[in-house]
């Protein structure tokens, strides 16, 4: 268990960071007030209704999580620390579930103000709230494995600069704000293609009722995502620890 | 128990060890046997390969050839052994910024698997020993340089590692705060292997039990600090403090003398025939105002000088 001092370390790195903190929390509550609003004010045909706006919110704000989980590796790695650390008898295992841990409580949190601020601008949840919950659980810890890949693979700019790319992709392509089928051709064989689509559309299911069969396959396609990434960061690493 | 160094074994042996970036020699097959308990400087300028070879000593890099061992194991076939039983000082600050000294003791303890109630025992004495103990619990981003780098000891001691390497402990520190680091490293002598790698002559001169020299990737003389400056104690140094000294006249003096170096306020020459008249014959007809002449014995500055051909701090 000798990872679970560097877990903590980073942990208590973003919890003393204020302006992460805020952000973390700023993020899915303002973009839901604010698109709550325009939904509102839509009127009655708008897509853009609570059970409709909370579970995208939240895959939104995971690629926030991903880019800040990114800029963070890549920060340690720029620094001596990461160097130092390296010197320490890790595996290359230990050292993704040190950076990658810490934000599991982070991706519970953005869940939980997500739907804090749904529930207080009406959101009403017929299905079944733990799977919901478990399906944008799987979606956040892909985030943070991918921000990992990023964090072993650029610099810290670079990691911000393509971090900035997949939120502007998982904005346009994640059927958030637009459906994907509107979107159609290309467009909707690529959003289709990655995971962030198939929670947002999973979780809307199962929060207006339907079964975990019935949205199987979208958890699985999201899982699959999740295993390959962490795979892919812990091979990234072992590399990293001899250059 | 703590570790006793056997003076009678190697800590470290290199075997040839080389690392190429490209076609760029960082390291050229140096060849070392370095014994327990011993503290061994690795000097040399910006450049030379001693950062390059302390990483391939962590297993932090691989060679491109060759091979060395610490304790016995070998950094190739058993990289996690030997991470069992070192630790490291790099030559940035590499400590935790969030986090307040005594956590990024406890940091390093846990990583390197240091029982809980040990960390917290070690912690308080290495603090006391860096004189950190009343700022333990403050936020070291807001430490001075100094601070930070005694804490970076601090943190490499924590494990109580049998190998210790400080890569440049003291590099931009001022002349205070590097005294008090020195002093730190003193008392560690002895008690541990430590290889230390500065630039600066008069920490490896103070410190080492012994030096190796190196420059461009190669070790160009290995001994005591005094071994080494016996090795030139047939030279003479003459320190010429003046006034106008014009550059022409410090190359035309290079052609008589060809170890000249430019000090703050005048020249020192080096040579195993050195005329005072010949110097000051040379110079005052040039509008150079002489202050004073004196002869000084040699130090490992004018050792490296005399080896490579340039100084350490170009």
């Amino acid at each position: 268990m000798r990872f679970a001092e560097l877990a903590t370390r980073n942990f208590k790195e973003m919890l003393r960071d204020p302006m992460y903190m805020g952000l973390e929390i700023g993020i899915p509550a303002g973009f839901l007030a604010i698109f709550w609003s325009l939904g509102r004010n839509m009127g009655d045909e708008s897509f853009l209704t609570t059970t409709m706006l909370v579970p995208g919110v939240a895959v939104f704000g995971f690629a926030f999580l991903l880019m800040f989980s990114a800029m963070t590796l890549a920060r340690d790695r720029e620094g001596a620390l990461l160097s130092r650390l390296l010197t320490a008898p890790l595996k290359p295992r230990d050292f993704i579930l040190s950076y990658s841990l810490p934000y599991i409580p982070m991706v519970i949190l953005q869940i939980a103000v997500c739907f804090g601020v749904g529930a207080l601008l009406g959101l009403e949840m017929p299905g079944n709230a733990g799977l919901v919950f478990l399906v944008l659980l799987v979606m956040g810890i892909c985030c943070v494995e991918l921000g990992m890949i990023l964090g072993l693979l650029f610099n810290v700019n670079q990691a911000s600069a393509v971090g900035s790319i997949i939120i502007t992709l998982v904005a346009l392509l994640g059927g958030i704000w637009i459906d994907l089928k509107v979107l159609g051709g290309v467009f909707y064989d690529v959003g289709n293609a990655l995971p962030f689509a198939h929670a947002t559309s999973a979780a809307r299911d199962i929060m207006m009722g339907a079964s975990f069969s019935s949205i199987a396959p979208d958890f699985y396609w999201v899982l699959g995502y999740t295993v390959v990434f962490s795979a892919l960061g812990t091979f990234l690493f072992r590399w990293r620890m001899v250059e | 128990m703590s570790y006793m160094p056997n003076r009678n074994r190697f800590a470290i042996q290199t075997f040839s060890l080389s690392r190429k970036f490209g076609d760029l020699v960082a390291v050229d097959g140096i060849d070392l046997s370095i014994k327990e308990g011993e503290l061994f400087s690795l000097l040399g300028p910006n450049g030379a390969g001693k950062t390059t070879a302390i990483k391939m000593l962590c297993c932090l890099l691989k060679p491109s050839s060759g091979t060395a061992t610490v304790m016995g194991r070998d950094i190739h076939e058993n990289p996690m052994a030997v991470k069992q039983i070192i630790d490291v000082s790099p030559q940035e600050t590499a400590i935790a910024e969030h986090l307040n000294a005594w956590e990024n003791l406890r940091l390093i303890g846990g990583i390197r698997g240091v029982a809980k109630k040990e960390v917290k025992k070690r912690s308080e004495e290495l603090l006391e020993m860096v004189g950190l103990a009343r700022r333990a619990k403050g936020q070291v981003r807001k430490f001075s340089g100094g601070m930070k780098r005694r804490l970076s000891i601090a943190m490499a001691l924590v494990s109580d590692p049998q190998v210790l390497f400080l890569d440049e402990p003291t590099l931009g520190l001022d002349p205070q705060s590097r005294r008090g680091i020195w002093e730190h490293i003193a008392e560690l002598k002895g008690k541990k292997t430590i290889v230390l790698t500065t630039h600066y002559l008069e920490e490896a001169d103070a410190l080492a039990d012994r030096i190796a020299i190196i420059d461009e990737g190669k070790i160009v003389a290995l001994g005591t600090p005094q071994e080494l400056k016996d090795s030139i104690s047939d030279m003479r140094v003459m320190v010429v403090k003046a006034k106008n000294l014009p550059s022409d006249a410090i190359e035309g003096l290079k052609e008589i003398y060809p170890e000249v170096k430019v000090t703050e306020g005048g020249i020192e020459i080096r040579a195993k025939e050195l005329s005072f008249y010949e110097i000051v014959d040379y110079l005052r007809p040039r509008g150079v105002a002489i202050q004073s002449t004196s002869l000084k014995q040699p130090t490992l500055d004018d050792v490296f000088l005399h080896l490579t051909g340039k100084e350490l701090r170009e």
